[in-house]
């Protein structure tokens, strides 16, 4: 792998080698010294034009762990402010020559074109509304260290999946992974043609009970202007669409990418419940982000670009 | 340099094994809190069978571990990529701090494997010393690293390969040797 632009583009194979390597580095960061030298020396540049907490410092954390040096590039404060290009920004940022470009954008594609524009390795760490790959990966390992596999696993994914880059990743990666996938929410908050993704539609939740795991998205506020609202009022969805105690039964998980909004998408009482992973799911972003990392930079596993990059050109000492 | 074929057999590599382990005992006084680590995957295994051995000669409880130095190679991303090589976990868990943690290997050669395992071990700690044994020593160094307790020396060309095999994974106990390329005239 050269890069990781979407999980569209990889196989089971790629994801459970993945799995494989960052289930090594958990046993790295349960050490005294959390730290290995594999990177050493090389530079791995964080270019976040959206805010995020989790992505952004555990693709730091990550890349420190393995030695890496960290410059971590924010839109507001830095040239981005006055202006300036992604392909500029692009362009400057690669004369330090970086191993690998981490990016959040707003815009779907971002990481295509910045693949296309630099040696380095591209991560993308959310585009838009496209995918946000590093999230799935993390949540199959997550479910992988819960239930060991998920083939057959029935996986609900319930509210915005329309402006969800997580749903559209998770999609592809459960059911590569082998299990059932089945998105629910208003009829308004679910893209047209998701079927053609491999996956059953619901608008209701009167079958939630069949679910092994009950995956809730982030209701998106921000993206939600005055001038279009996807729901009559952010009440009736509550009533119709929160993942509570009532719906909720104990032997089913619950996953949830963060930030939860408490008391819309999920209840109160079952963020904190046993059976929610959310906790699980930061904790598995960090191995999870070294191991991508690990596997982008270290010339393992197999040759060539994925998501159609042009054929980019891979230093490879003689 | 034709030695190719089979140079230690079953019998042959058990007897090295049981003088490694007396020479463990004799270069460490008794008493003295003893460790083993094994690195991957042969070494690990080695280091198990010689612990058993270490056990029963020396009548003390020997904490056995192991480590994967896949993180510490220096030939990160120069190597071809199909020779991505499958990572293990490391395990040590048990304190190193005032202990002779000896390192097991299968074959000694460059020198780089042991390089990047005594790396790793001191990120769990602060040994008091550490010594290497090996089951086989095949010379050909490049770094400055020599062996404390060695099962064989096997004189070898960088063209051969030398193969361990355990039976644990691999159904049967010998050392062949093998050459890459038929000898073409020099």
């Amino acid at each position: 792998m050269k890069h990781l632009l979407s999980i569209a583009d990889l196989s089971r194979a790629d994801i459970e080698r993945v799995m494989t390597v960052a289930e090594s580095f958990a046993e790295v960061v349960e050490r005294d010294i959390k730290k290995v030298p594999t990177l050493r020396g090389r530079t791995v540049v964080n270019l976040f034009y959206e805010a995020s907490t989790r992505t952004s410092s555990s693709f730091e954390l990550a890349a420190k762990r393995l030695s890496a040096d960290v410059v971590a590039v924010r839109s507001s404060g830095s040239s981005v402010d006055k202006g300036e290009s992604l392909r500029d920004t692009i362009a400057t940022l690669s004369a330090y020559d970086p191993a690998a470009i981490v990016i959040r954008a707003p815009w779907a594609g971002a990481a295509d074109l910045v693949a296309r524009q630099t040696s380095a390795s591209v991560v993308n760490a959310g585009d838009g509304k496209h995918e946000h790959p590093s999230q799935a990966l993390l949540d199959v390992y997550t479910l992988r260290r819960r239930m060991g596999s998920l083939d057959g696993a029935s996986i609900w994914i319930v509210g915005d999946v329309l402006h969800s880059r997580v749903a559209r990743s998770n999609i592809h990666a459960f059911t590569r992974m082998g299990a059932q996938v089945t998105v629910c929410g208003p009829p308004t908050l679910i893209p047209r043609g998701v079927e053609s993704l491999g996956c059953e539609v619901r608008y209701d939740l009167d079958d939630v009970a069949v679910a092994d795991v009950v995956y809730a998205l982030r209701m998106q506020n921000e993206r939600m202007g005055a001038n279009h609202s996807f729901v009559p009022s952010l009440r009736e969805y509550i009533s119709n669409y929160q993942i509570d105690s009532r719906r909720l039964n104990p032997r089913q998980l619950l996953m949830h990418p963060g930030p939860v909004n408490r008391g819309v998408e999920l209840s109160a009482e079952v963020i904190e419940s046993p059976q929610a992973l959310i906790v699980d799911q930061v904790a598995a972003g960090l191995v999870v982000r070294m191991a991508i990392l690990y596997e982008l930079l270290t010339g393992s596993g197999r040759d060539g670009t994925l998501a159609g990059a042009p054929t980019p050109t891979v230093e490879q000492p003689a | 340099m034709e030695s190719t074929g089979i140079v230690l057999d079953r019998d042959d590599l058990r007897r090295a094994l049981v003088r490694i382990a007396h020479e463990i005992v004799e270069g460490n006084a008794a008493g003295d809190p003893l460790a083993l680590v094994g690195i991957h995957t042969r070494g690990a295994l080695m280091a198990r069978r010689l612990r058993a051995l270490i056990e029963e000669l020396a009548g003390q409880p020997v904490p056995l571990g192991e480590v994967d130095i896949t993180f510490y190679r220096d030939d990160v991303g120069s190597r071809p990529i199909s020779d991505a090589p499958v990572v293990h976990s490391s395990h040590i868990d048990f304190p190193l701090e005032g202990t002779t943690v000896v390192l097991v290997d299968d074959v000694l050669y460059t020198g780089r494997t042991v390089r990047a395992a005594i790396d790793s071990l001191f990120d769990y700690g602060r040994p008091d010393r550490v010594q290497l044994a090996v089951l086989v020593d095949r010379g050909h160094r490049e770094l400055p690293i020599r062996p404390d307790y060695v099962g064989k020396n096997l004189p070898t060309s960088r063209r051969q390969r030398v193969n361990v095999r355990l039976e644990e994974t691999d159904g049967v106990d010998e050392i062949e040797i093998v050459t890459l390329q038929p000898l073409e005239a020099e």
